[in-house]
């Protein structure tokens, strides 16, 4: 046996000795991730919510967003983000971190959002998703209150002469994939032929280059892709958007399925910008609503005393104060709507997103 | 004692081999648990489809997601598979599946003859040949793919005319930016009878073609074998054609508002993918086939030369054979690649393995069950080339070692 020989064993057995060690910690590791999935799940309600913890400890809101629907999720020149969901991230980061710059937007394509919910990749996305029985059941994901009452709709060239979704019946649709609208435009039309893209920028672009002849997608979207239709080929005028709705879309925030203070959280403060509009508190008056509510529902909405009485506690993990910062961020459901979907042509009257006392379907449970 | 014992090169080569399995091993059990127990935390299975009833492969579609309705549609559908939205998840991913498969054998067949084409051009003494084939090799093979699927489709196949203007080919053939419309051929009475008959001609050819290669060696007389079977099989085939009364008709397309009637379409997204595919691939098999026709000794060209055959004759009779054997390895990975690539199929809205696996994900929520699902078919497609060409090749190696 030489000496070169007996130096080269050492290593081996120190492997040996870590593989050992490895072993041991890999079992240990093996029942601590199971750990706080078993504790969560039976944690009694009221104790603090996992996904709030991250957030409170990271400082931050992981929103996931999209980034190409004018109105709704909007990528901007300057690198910014703009649009109705954008605010209902910078809601929640309000009412949770108490500032609503505190959010980092992660644009997801349709395909890539249930996941990324699943997988605690963002911590809540809003990002026009469909309330269905089935994402809701066995996705592992729990639906937030709806923010927006959309529909399909199918969008033609206005020079086309198609004046109802009945006139595509064999043509060629444009649909973007992975999403429940391919799956409306199946059962509306099952006779026509649908190009399913990956992005709303290359269905576009075959749009353009008529290589269908309609483009199906919730009604918001529709408007929103509209309104920034490129002016050399034709601008908004050239397109139309058709009348009939051939699908229910509740669209609204999305958080995971095992989380159920987190996700009250998020749907309170979507609920609590509606309940501000039929209170009439807006974004320029909350502060002085704060410091002098008019009645007993401004007072519980926003966390404060009335006629110097206790202030009511409705027991969400965030501060009971949250709606005043929510409020002064992004003003309540009706300014909202008016910064970002009123832009893009879709007046509110009338429609199933006016306030329930106006006949539309917006309604926020009593703050109590 | 211990010493002696771990110092034997045999023990410590077992023992290293041993620990590093166990590593291993390790590795992909705490990997598994811990995917377990966070969808579990989730209400999720990691494998709903593996059930431990059933039989062999214990794979249990019934009350699973790959069971339920998928409710999308493909319109693009390799070998005349059926499938309409109401069917299942499992049948749409099938569907998948073949249209993958079709692509990549189109596309391993289309790459290989420009391959070997232009690896062949770039060893030309003609300057221009030679130029081209090298600029051709060098811009392909340096732009990513995906660029290039996505310059084929938006910039070349969606630039064709509007259906209303098709260019029409005779009234036969049309074609525009919703796709290359061709006619297709039915068989009608008598095709039976008629198959039967080319059957006769296919074997008629084939003894021809024995017969005068051996009239050819004996006698050395030129007797030209190729040409004589090709004539038998063409006279058999077509006589009884015409005596049948053309068993075969051909429907041929139409321009309708939205699209072609009748006949065969060939999208142009799935042109940008094949078009893609193999002017990319095809630019590293060039350089593959550049490579082992230059290992051939020059000994080889110059043996043929004095035996006085041409340029041509001097390449497939002494060159290209041996090089062969040489080719088919690398040649292997670039077919591997090709199929693999084939999953960029989504960024020109063409409906592949992949992407229906990634629809079938979003609708269906199964991230785990599906990913593995896709994972699994393309290793199986990969496995099956592999196969095809190794055998091939030990074929081939065998062959030549005899010679």
């Amino acid at each position: 046996m030489t000496l070169k020989r007996s130096v080269a064993i050492l290593p081996l057995l120190l492997v040996a000795l870590a593989v050992l060690v490895f072993a041991a910690c890999g079992d240990d590791d093996g029942d601590a991730t199971e750990t706080p999935s078993d504790t969560s799940t039976v944690e009694p309600s009221g104790s603090h919510s996992q996904v709030l913890q991250d957030v409170l400890d990271r400082g931050r809101l992981n929103c996931g967003v999209n980034d190409s629907v004018p109105g709704f999720g909007n990528l901007l020149e300057d690198g910014s983000f703009a649009g109705f969901d954008i605010d209902y991230c910078k809601a929640v980061a309000a009412a949770v971190l108490g500032d609503p710059d505190l959010v980092d937007y992660t644009p997801l394509t349709a395909e890539a959002r249930l996941t990324a919910v699943q997988t605690g990749q963002v911590d809540v996305l809003i990002r026009n998703t469909t309330w269905t029985t089935s994402r809701d059941a066995s996705s592992g994901l729990t639906f937030a209150a709806t923010s927006y009452y959309d529909g399909q709709g199918m969008m033609v060239r206005a020079n086309s002469g198609f004046t109802t979704v009945d006139d595509l019946a064999t043509a060629t649709v444009c649909v973007l994939q992975g999403t429940t609208t391919e799956l409306n435009l199946a059962d509306r039309l099952p006779d026509a032929e649908a190009l399913g893209f990956e992005n709303n920028d290359t269905l576009q672009t075959a749009f353009i280059e008529e290589r269908c002849d309609g483009w199906t997608s919730d009604k918001s979207q529709l408007a929103g892709r509209r309104s920034a239709f490129p002016a050399d080929s034709g601008g908004p005028e050239s397109l139309v958007v058709l009348s009939e709705t051939f699908s229910k879309e509740p669209l609204g925030p999305v958080t995971i399925d095992n989380d159920a203070q987190w996700s009250d959280i998020v749907s309170w403060v979507v609920m609590g910008t509606i309940a501000a509009e039929e209170l009439g508190i807006t974004s320029a008056n909350v502060a002085d609503m704060a410091a002098n509510p008019p009645n007993v529902g401004v007072s519980r909405l926003l966390g404060v005393g009335f006629e110097g009485g206790e202030v009511t506690d409705t027991g969400l993990d965030v501060d009971v104060t949250f709606m005043q910062d929510v409020l002064a961020a992004v003003g309540n459901y009706g300014e909202i709507y008016e910064a970002n979907v009123t832009p893009i042509g879709i007046e509110r009257a009338g429609t199933l997103n006016a306030l329930w006392t106006n006949g539309g379907l917006i309604y926020s449970p009593p703050f109590k | 004692m211990l010493l002696t014992f771990l110092s034997n090169e045999r023990v410590q080569r077992i023992l290293f081999q041993s620990a590093f399995a166990i590593v291993v091993l390790v590795f992909g059990y705490v990997l598994i648990t811990n995917i377990q127990a966070e969808l579990e935390g989730l209400g999720l299975e990691i494998f709903p489809f593996v059930g431990t009833t059933g039989s062999f492969p214990f794979i249990d579609i019934g009350p699973d997601f790959l069971g339920q309705r998928a409710g999308f549609s493909i319109d693009e559908r390799a070998f005349g598979f059926d499938y309409s939205a109401n069917d299942t998840y499992l049948r749409a991913f099938q569907t998948g599946i073949l249209n993958t498969i079709q692509i990549a054998l189109l596309g391993i067949v289309i790459s290989t003859v420009i391959g070997v084409v232009v690896g062949i051009s770039r060893l030309s003494s003609n300057w221009l040949v030679s130029t081209v084939a090298t600029v051709y090799v060098e811009t392909f093979r340096n732009i990513p793919l995906l660029l290039q699927l996505i310059f084929w489709y938006l910039a070349v196949f969606l630039k064709g005319p509007k259906i209303a203007e098709s260019l029409d080919f005779f009234g036969i053939a049309f074609l525009s930016n919703r796709g290359l419309a061709l006619p297709q051929v039915y068989s009608s009475s008598g095709s039976g009878t008629w198959i039967i008959f080319v059957g006769i001609a296919i074997v008629a050819a084939i003894a021809v073609r024995y017969l005068l290669t051996r009239r050819q060696e004996e006698t050395g007389r030129p007797s030209y074998p190729w040409w004589a079977s090709f004539g038998t099989f063409i006279a058999i085939a077509g006589v009884s054609f015409l005596i049948i009364g053309s068993p075969l008709s051909v429907e041929s397309p139409t321009v309708g508002q939205f699209s072609y009637d009748g006949g065969i379409t060939v999208t142009p997204e799935f042109a940008a993918l094949l078009t893609g595919l193999s002017i990319y691939t095809a630019a590293f098999i060039a350089e593959i086939v550049r490579g082992s026709v230059q290992a051939i000794p020059k000994g080889q060209t110059e043996a043929a030369e004095a035996l006085g055959l041409n340029g041509f004759q001097r390449l497939r009779l002494v060159i290209l054979p041996q090089a062969l054997v040489i080719i088919i390895p690398p040649l292997t990975n670039q077919y591997l690649n090709l199929t693999k690539n084939s999953s960029l199929a989504v960024a020109v809205a063409f409906k592949d393995l992949f992407d229906v696996g990634r629809i079938t994900i979003n609708q269906a929520g199964q991230a785990v069950p599906m990913v593995a699902l896709i994972m699994f078919s393309y290793l199986g497609l990969s496995l099956t080339i592999s196969a095809v060409m190794n055998f091939l090749y030990s074929r081939l190696k065998w062959r030549s070692l005899r010679q």
